[in-house]
């Protein structure tokens, strides 16, 4: 079975041909112009990930929302169940920079946490 | 009339970052000047992670970014006032604002900086037909929306514009529920990171229209309909490529115009391909003392590279206030062939350091030579494996490479 990736490494973005067996093993990258392609192929075929940022509601900020993100890399596939999850999230100020919303989200092994600080506000 | 030092207009990342500099090359009084009602600007809504890796060799959302100015700012005692509109600046750097505690204010500053970012191009900028309804919006004003004020504009959404902007808010669109149906680009490449072509379109099957633009749009009081063609080498549409989307929502992605309303009470000269002042290798405008930095200049790719510009802008000003000299012998820089633009636009004839050039190509780009002329005279090559015209590129003169340029200085891009 031959799959196709475009490269994200870097500019160039190569056209990468992956061999792979019914076991899916990688068995030959090609298309690729230096190591880095081979690399991110086996990544971006066995277990993609990604970095989700999003938003849960706050109470008693200078926004209704602040903005937080998955401290690493979750399973590509688990992108919709960590969104449902942030929906449910209602939290109040004050918040620090970095501060864990919600621990090992969805059974990913990665915390939700705080983009940016966010105090108490008052509008006068 | 309060005097101050320097006087920052706009309080995200380019102003912040000029104001830290200026602060940390010895100017005290400094004060930023923000029409939001926090520090941080546009970052505060670019919820995305990517931003940080030239700066702080870490992978930081554009809230995080501006977290790490903003704590900064504060550290350092730097002045800031918030909701906060300049209405004028004049040649002599007298400057006008207004605020709802102040109420109408003039000060007088040594040297002002431009670090008020830039604007999106709307469908009148781009002429889009059909009948004029709501659900229509630029990428930014649904971003805004959606990250600060948690107002999903849209079900069924088209973007135009391939565009970075289109690209995140596509994704953002789709993991908030919506469905993007697809995205148009008028050029016959994307004008966004491949990283965003796969992460933000590919994982969510959205297909992206290359050589594609909006040729119709329909509905009675909100969009319905809109129709997309395929377009030839010349942009002209080629019959019978008609496709229609049921939408209720079109974003436009379709290009940044740097922010200079300011620019005209002081007389500043603009350039017709940055669309923002023209300025010396120390960044200065056409009006001694009036410096400019960041998307008010020109429109970055990346937060990095206005961060690192704007410190750069912000020890010139600072050195300049300590010893100002003027050198009315300037060399003018021009783009030539293959070069959409080049900035500075021009150079003092004595330049004190080094000069970094920052210029876009007008197509992709691969195996080419980027070239500095003196006359026809070729006094810097440099090769390149690629180039596209999203990507902003620097290539850095040396002091003496630059102080032996004796008519003008011009850039050109060939393939080899």
């Amino acid at each position: 079975m031959i799959k196709e990736l475009i490269c994200i490494i870097c500019p160039m973005g190569c056209h990468l041909q992956i061999e792979m067996d019914d076991m899916k093993n990688i068995n030959l990258v090609t298309g690729n112009s230096c190591p880095r392609g081979e690399k991110y192929a086996c990544k971006e075929l066995i277990h993609p990930e990604r970095i989700l940022t999003s938003t849960v509601r706050i109470e008693g900020a200078i926004h209704p929302m602040l903005p937080v993100m998955t401290d690493k890399a979750v399973a590509k596939d688990k992108m919709f169940d960590v969104m449902k999850k942030l929906k449910e999230v209602r939290i109040k100020a004050p918040v620090k920079y970095e501060d864990i919303i919600i621990e090992n989200v969805c059974d990913t092994g990665a915390n939700i946490i705080a983009s940016r600080s966010m105090d108490k506000y008052e509008k006068l | 009339m309060v005097n101050i030092d320097v006087a920052v207009i706009g309080g995200g990342s380019a102003g912040m970052a000029a104001a830290l500099s200026a602060k940390e090359n010895g100017v005290e009084n400094i004060l930023i000047l923000e029409q939001g009602n926090e520090l941080g600007g546009i970052l505060q809504q670019c919820i995305h992670n990517g931003f940080g890796l030239q700066v702080y060799n870490e992978e930081l959302t554009g809230p995080s970014f501006a977290q790490k100015l903003i704590d900064e700012v504060n550290n350092n005692n730097i002045d800031y006032r918030l909701e906060t509109t300049v209405i004028s600046i004049t040649k002599d750097k007298q400057i006008t604002y207004v605020n709802e505690k102040e109420g109408y204010v003039s000060v007088k500053a040594k040297s002002i900086i431009l670090a008020c970012g830039c604007y999106e191009r709307n469908r009148g900028a781009i002429s889009i037909p059909g009948v004029r309804v709501k659900g229509i919006y630029t990428a930014g004003e649904a971003q805004k929306l959606l990250n600060i004020e948690n107002i999903l504009v849209g079900k069924r959404v088209f973007i135009l514009g391939s565009g970075d902007i289109g690209l995140i808010m596509a994704r953002r669109m789709m993991l908030e529920g919506a469905k993007v149906l697809g995205v148009a680009e008028i050029m016959p490449y994307s004008n966004g990171l491949m990283r965003n072509i796969v992460q933000c379109l590919k994982d969510f099957d959205i297909p992206l229209y290359l050589s594609h633009t909006i040729i119709d749009v329909q509905g009675k009081e909100h969009v319905e309909k809109i129709t997309i063609g395929k377009v030839d080498k010349n942009k002209k549409l080629i019959k019978g490529t008609e496709k229609d989307f049921w939408v209720d929502t079109l974003l436009l992605a379709v290009g940044l115009i740097p922010e200079t309303s300011l620019t005209q009470t002081a007389g500043i000269q603009l350039d017709a391909h940055t669309k923002g002042p023209l300025v010396n290798d120390r960044f200065e405008t056409t009006v001694p003392g009036i410096y400019a930095c960041g998307n008010a200049l020109h429109v970055h790719d990346l937060v990095d590279f206005v961060t690192m510009e704007s410190k750069l802008v912000g020890r010139f000003v600072a050195e300049d206030i300590l010893s100002y000299t003027t050198t009315p012998n300037l060399i003018n820089v021009f783009p030539l062939e293959g070069v959409n633009y080049v900035l500075p636009q021009r150079l003092n004839k004595d330049v004190k350091e080094k000069v970094t050039f920052y210029f876009r190509v007008n197509k992709p780009y691969k195996e080419s030579k980027v070239e500095f002329l003196d006359g026809d005279r070729v006094i810097k090559s440099v090769k390149k494996k690629y180039m596209l015209p999203a990507n902003m590129e620097r290539i850095t003169l040396k002091k003496d490479e630059i102080n032996n340029i004796s008519f003008d200085l011009k850039v050109r891009v060939s393939e080899i």
